[in-house]
């Protein structure tokens, strides 16, 4: 089971330094993906799941941030212990990351076609473990363009040669993530990391965007990790799906099991807040907030707000416990 | 039948972007639109983003001077600028805006925010003042020492009850909710929507609700109109919009919804795989506006813009797969729509 791993996260800790201590944002999270799976991570806004995100690629910035304990092992190997060359192949050739905000990610004084080709000759570059010379020679220029035309094919975008000349404010929003998952899928990756990737878009463009990842990762083997605060849109893509709260992980399970049978209150709090096109209202929500991170609640991250809080709940943290095969919970409800 | 509280004929709203050889270039965010909303319902207006719908939810309040087309609130015009509106008409309708850390001043506390339409509207007096705030808190469920607090040290949840607070705060009748919750997550959008729905039962209060999110609207809204560039392409109840669709636009949307469980998946029509994107509306595509994206398009679709018809009472749709009117007009709307063609 172990060797099929493409990601393992084992106890991860992430810290941010502020003024007056430390933000303890996650804690202790556990987290995996197998090779060519669909893992979804859903929680609301500010549970620290595009923060897990950052660890693996070691993208946190890098002064105010701490991690006193775990692990993150890609393909065997720690990516918090990596320096330099390492950490940089591991960026350009195993993981790949899409952002949220398209708008943001790209830069809008340069055209698409400069930094989609930034992104294969970094690649290329690393891919051959010396630096380029500068002036790169003509073959290789026009190798990274056709590679370039390829990646602007593969994610459906018209007109490929008239493409690469166009500034980002001259694309619509679901176009400019086309552009941000193209620049992803220049090499063959082991694991793509899509935050949000339809989420600053329309329902009709999401679901183009949505099926488009689906068929580039079945294509191609990659697994996904897809982040999302919207149970809906990761019940339509993903296999397996983590529940996040508070920095830590409450639930996981397949995805068809856990909409099935959601045992954690926070999951059931949370379907119960989505609205239904069957009707039938909308269920009051879950009471209070996310907690502050600078003191989180003892035990239990989620006590202060649960309906079934026990007195243990406040005292320890509850282990993943397992309810069926695959499908563990992180409550003291379910302990055995 | 309940009284119609807002009326909206035939309204347009283009925006002038510069000129050519041709004449003036605009940009038609409203197209000639026409519903009416009755008093105490909550009707959904959902679009994606550039159909227009904020545009008219801004002509309504008054933000924008309509091009062509009337508004009637209570049987009266209002077809001008917020400016010249009389104060009455401004007290009688209210608006929220999607992003609460924007509109919200940040430097103001929040008894300071409340105050200005207390003072404004209703003429409460400086010793009363707190007496009326604390009052307006208790009715969003926030507690009275928020009065001292300032809009970003709140959470995004709380910022939207303050500005639901400032908007019932002259005791309007009508409230235009410009996408109150997109900008939250869903436990907290949940209280939200039920804290609404619970006001509106309380003092008969009457909603133009606007949304991108259609499973919302099949709870909260009571008849729902789809837009699509500046037009109005269906318009039925809540329970029929989504029971038996019409207009492909709307089943490409609905089945496009992500859904959580089984049951709903059953309720989606047939998947249409969704194509293309909204065109601009500086050049709206000749004919049926949709025909471009539509699966099911015609060759009379590129040329003729299709009517709206109404296929069963009160279920209007705006395509030429239905090209007569099934019902007898006598449904106040369709006496609405038929005066405009």
């Amino acid at each position: 089971m172990t060797e099929n791993l493409i990601l393992n996260i084992k106890d991860l800790h992430v810290w941010y330094r502020v003024f007056g201590g430390y933000l303890k944002v996650l804690d202790g999270v556990n987290f995996t993906v197998g090779k060519g799976e669909k893992v979804g991570l859903v929680g609301e806004t500010g549970c620290g799941k595009t923060t897990t995100m950052k660890a693996i690629l070691r993208i946190l910035p890098e002064k105010d941030s701490h991690i006193p304990e775990g692990e993150i092992l890609f393909k065997g190997k720690d990516t918090l212990k990596m320096r330099g060359g390492e950490l940089q192949r591991v960026r350009s050739q195993g993981i790949a990351m899409i952002f949220q905000d398209p708008t943001a990610a790209l830069n809008p004084v340069f055209t698409i076609g400069t930094q989609i080709q930034d992104v294969i000759k970094y690649s290329l570059a690393s891919h051959k473990e010396h630096k380029e010379p500068k002036g790169a020679p003509k073959k290789e220029k026009e190798l990274v363009r056709d590679i370039a035309m390829r990646v602007l094919k593969e994610v459906s975008l018209p007109d490929q040669a008239r493409m690469l000349h166009n500034y980002p404010i001259q694309l619509s929003g679901g176009m400019r993530q086309r552009v941000c998952i193209s620049m992803a899928i220049t090499t063959q990756r082991d694991l793509l990391i899509a935050d949000e990737p339809g989420t600053s878009l329309d329902v009709t463009i999401q679901d183009q965007i949505l099926r488009l990842l689906r068929e580039l990762v079945e294509e191609k083997g990659t697994s996904i990790i897809l982040i999302t605060h919207s149970l809906g849109v990761a019940r339509e893509l993903t296999d397996r799906i983590y529940v996040m709260y508070a920095g830590t992980m409450v639930e996981v399970a397949r995805a068809k099991e856990l909409f099935a049978h959601p045992l954690h209150p926070y999951t059931l709090g949370l379907l119960a807040s989505v609205p239904k096109i069957s009707g039938g209202g909308i269920a009051a929500g879950i009471p209070g907030r996310i907690p502050n991170y600078l003191n989180p609640p003892p035990g239990c991250r989620f006590h202060p707000r649960c309906l079934k809080a026990m007195p243990i709940c406040s005292q320890q943290k509850p282990a993943f416990y397992e309810v069926e095969s695959g499908h563990q919970v992180a409550c003291f409800l379910y302990k055995r | 039948m309940a009284q119609e509280i807002l009326k909206i004929k035939e309204l347009k709203k283009y925006f002038r972007i510069g000129k050519n050889k041709q004449g003036p270039i605009y940009v038609r965010a409203v197209d000639g639109v026409n519903f009416a909303v009755k008093e105490g319902e909550t009707f959904g207006l959902v679009g994606e983003t550039g159909s227009g719908k904020s545009t008219l939810a801004y002509t309504v309040i008054g933000m924008y001077r309509p091009t062509a087309g009337e508004i009637l609130f209570r049987e009266k015009s209002i077809g001008m600028e917020a400016s010249k509106r009389p104060l009455a008409l401004k007290k009688d309708m209210q608006i929220v805006f999607q992003d609460p850390g924007s509109s919200l001043n940040p430097r103001r506390n929040i008894r300071q925010i409340l105050s200005v339409p207390l003072k404004l509207h209703r003429q409460i007096r400086h010793d009363q003042m707190d007496e009326v705030i604390v009052e307006l808190l208790q009715k969003v469920e926030l507690p009275p020492d928020y009065m001292y607090k300032s809009p970003p040290s709140i959470g995004g949840g709380e910022k939207q009850m303050v500005a639901i607070a400032r908007a019932l705060a002259p005791d309007p009748s009508l409230i235009v909710l410009d996408e109150p919750t997109s900008a939250l997550d869903v436990s907290v959008q949940a209280k939200i929507i039920t804290k609404l729905i619970d006001l509106q039962k309380e003092v008969n209060l009457t909603y133009l609700f606007i949304t991108h999110d259609l499973s919302l609207m099949r709870n909260v809204a009571s008849r729902i109109a789809i837009m699509y560039l500046g037009k109005i392409c269906e318009l039925a109840s809540a329970v029929e919009f989504f029971q038996k669709p019409l207009h492909p636009y709307t089943r490409m949307l609905l089945s496009s919804v992500p859904v959580v469980s089984e049951e709903e998946e059953s309720l989606r029509p047939k998947k249409i795989i969704s194509t293309g994107e909204i065109p601009s509306p500086v050049n709206i595509p000749t004919g049926c506006s949709f025909h471009l994206r539509c699966p099911e398009k015609a060759a009379v679709c590129s040329k003729d813009d299709p009517e709206m018809r109404e296929m069963s009472p009160g279920h209007f749709v705006r395509c030429h797969q239905f090209p007569t009117n099934l019902v007898e007009s006598s449904h106040s709307d369709a006496e609405l729509l038929k005066d405009s063609h």
